[in-house]
């Protein structure tokens, strides 16, 4: 971490993160949404907010993220949105560098030790859902990547802050305690953002897996339906989901196929997110 | 680049069956991991049948017929030979069935 000013360490379910910084804020903005987070003894990821260049400090602050892993399009980013840049790091180590578990880009919510996994394109409502879901009785594990262990088939949380965007926004505000909201951060790549804490029971139950028991594929626009989808079809499916599938060879393969042979899967459509909730409860109801 | 010569060979190999992991999905589909190349591939009948014919051994397409008729009805036995030689074509492409 040579160069780096500032350094805030956090665990997020099974991992270790080290992120420092040439500036406090994003930091700073970091320790309050994750306070109570445990820290970790050896991180397994390092993220760099570096400055693109010394002079650019005084002229106007940009972060480039950097870190175990680089990829050219980690462009630098605005300093007001540097917390998006620590998240966007995180996600690259993760998609990167992942080896102990089969990385899929879904949420989970878990009941009774038992998880509900929803993975689909960006926009599909995977993260609103699972956020909303970990309001309404279920145990929050992760709305962007779901950990699935080769070894006992269980899925493990990524319970990180929730990052909201645009529309889903206004969802959560005057529901959730607002010390459990960052700042909105506007004109992002993303759009809009704004990242929701996890409720207390997600944090506190990081490192405690579950058992998947259902799949869905949530599509947000389209009037509500429910259709099966074959398993060829649910299987490439979560090849693209996961950024290690090919990394991890015959191990992914292995935790894949029984994946998909021991967990109904349904795709779901839906046109707004309490229709979707319902559908979810009764859903889980028949198959889970 | 492919490669330059064409083989003039009648008879397909394939890699012994230990060396890749097959799962047959309940929608009729199977998927097969290769070891030796890591590459994950979804297969339809009667490739997967192909595959394992040949983990028998060596064999020209008479020889496959002749294998996969001990347990499939084949049909006409022109339609049978002109379509296991595509399916044939399909798995050398993809690296499952070579000649030599």
């Amino acid at each position: 971490m040579s160069g780096m000013r500032h350094e805030f360490r956090v665990t997020v379910g099974p991992v270790g993160f080290r992120i420092g910084s040439d500036w406090a804020g994003p930091l700073d903005a970091m320790r309050r949404l994750y306070s109570g987070y445990p820290a970790p003894g050896i991180p397994d990821f390092t993220v760099r907010l570096a400055a693109q260049r010394p002079w650019r400090r005084f002229i106007r602050p940009s972060v480039m993220i950097g870190g175990d892993f680089m990829l050219p399009d980690a462009a630098p980013m605005a300093l007001a949105h540097g917390l998006l840049a620590a998240e966007m790091g995180m996600n690259l180590q993760m998609a990167l560098g992942q080896r102990r578990h089969l990385l899929l880009h879904a949420s989970a919510v878990e009941r009774d030790g038992r998880a509900l996994l929803m993975t689909g394109l960006s926009g599909a409502g995977k993260s609103t859902l699972s956020a909303l879901l970990g309001e309404r009785g279920w145990r929050f594990m992760g709305d962007e990547f779901a950990l699935l262990d080769p070894e006992s088939g269980l899925v493990h949380p990524f319970p990180r802050m929730v990052s909201l965007k645009n529309e889903a926004i206004g969802q959560f505000g005057g529901v959730v305690d607002p010390a459990r909201l960052g700042p909105v951060m506007t004109g992002t790549p993303k759009g809009t953002i704004r990242h929701l804490r996890p409720p207390d029971d997600a944090i506190a139950r990081m490192a405690e897996p579950a058992e998947p028991a259902l799949l869905l594929f949530p599509r947000f626009g389209h009037d509500p339906a429910v259709r099966e989808i074959g398993e060829a079809e649910i299987f490439v499916r979560l090849t693209q989901a996961s950024t290690n599938y090919v990394a991890l060879g015959e191990t992914g393969f292995t935790a894949l196929t029984r994946l998909i042979e021991t967990v109904p899967c349904r795709a779901l459509d839906y046109a707004d997110t309490d229709t979707a909730v319902d559908m979810v409860e009764t859903l889980w109801g028949e198959l889970a | 680049m492919g490669r330059e010569f064409v083989s003039a060979s009648k008879v397909f190999h394939a890699d012994e069956p230990g060396r890749r992991i097959v799962k047959r999905l309940p929608d009729g589909v199977t998927l097969i991991f290769h070891r030796p190349s890591g590459l994950t591939h979804i297969l339809g009948s009667p490739a997967p049948e192909l595959l394992e014919a040949l983990g028998e051994g060596a064999a020209d397409i008479d020889m496959l017929i002749e294998r996969l008729s001990r347990d499939h009805d084949l049909g006409d036995a022109g339609e049978a030979r002109a379509a296991l030689a595509a399916r044939l074509a399909e798995l050398e492409t993809a690296g499952l069935v070579w000649r030599a």
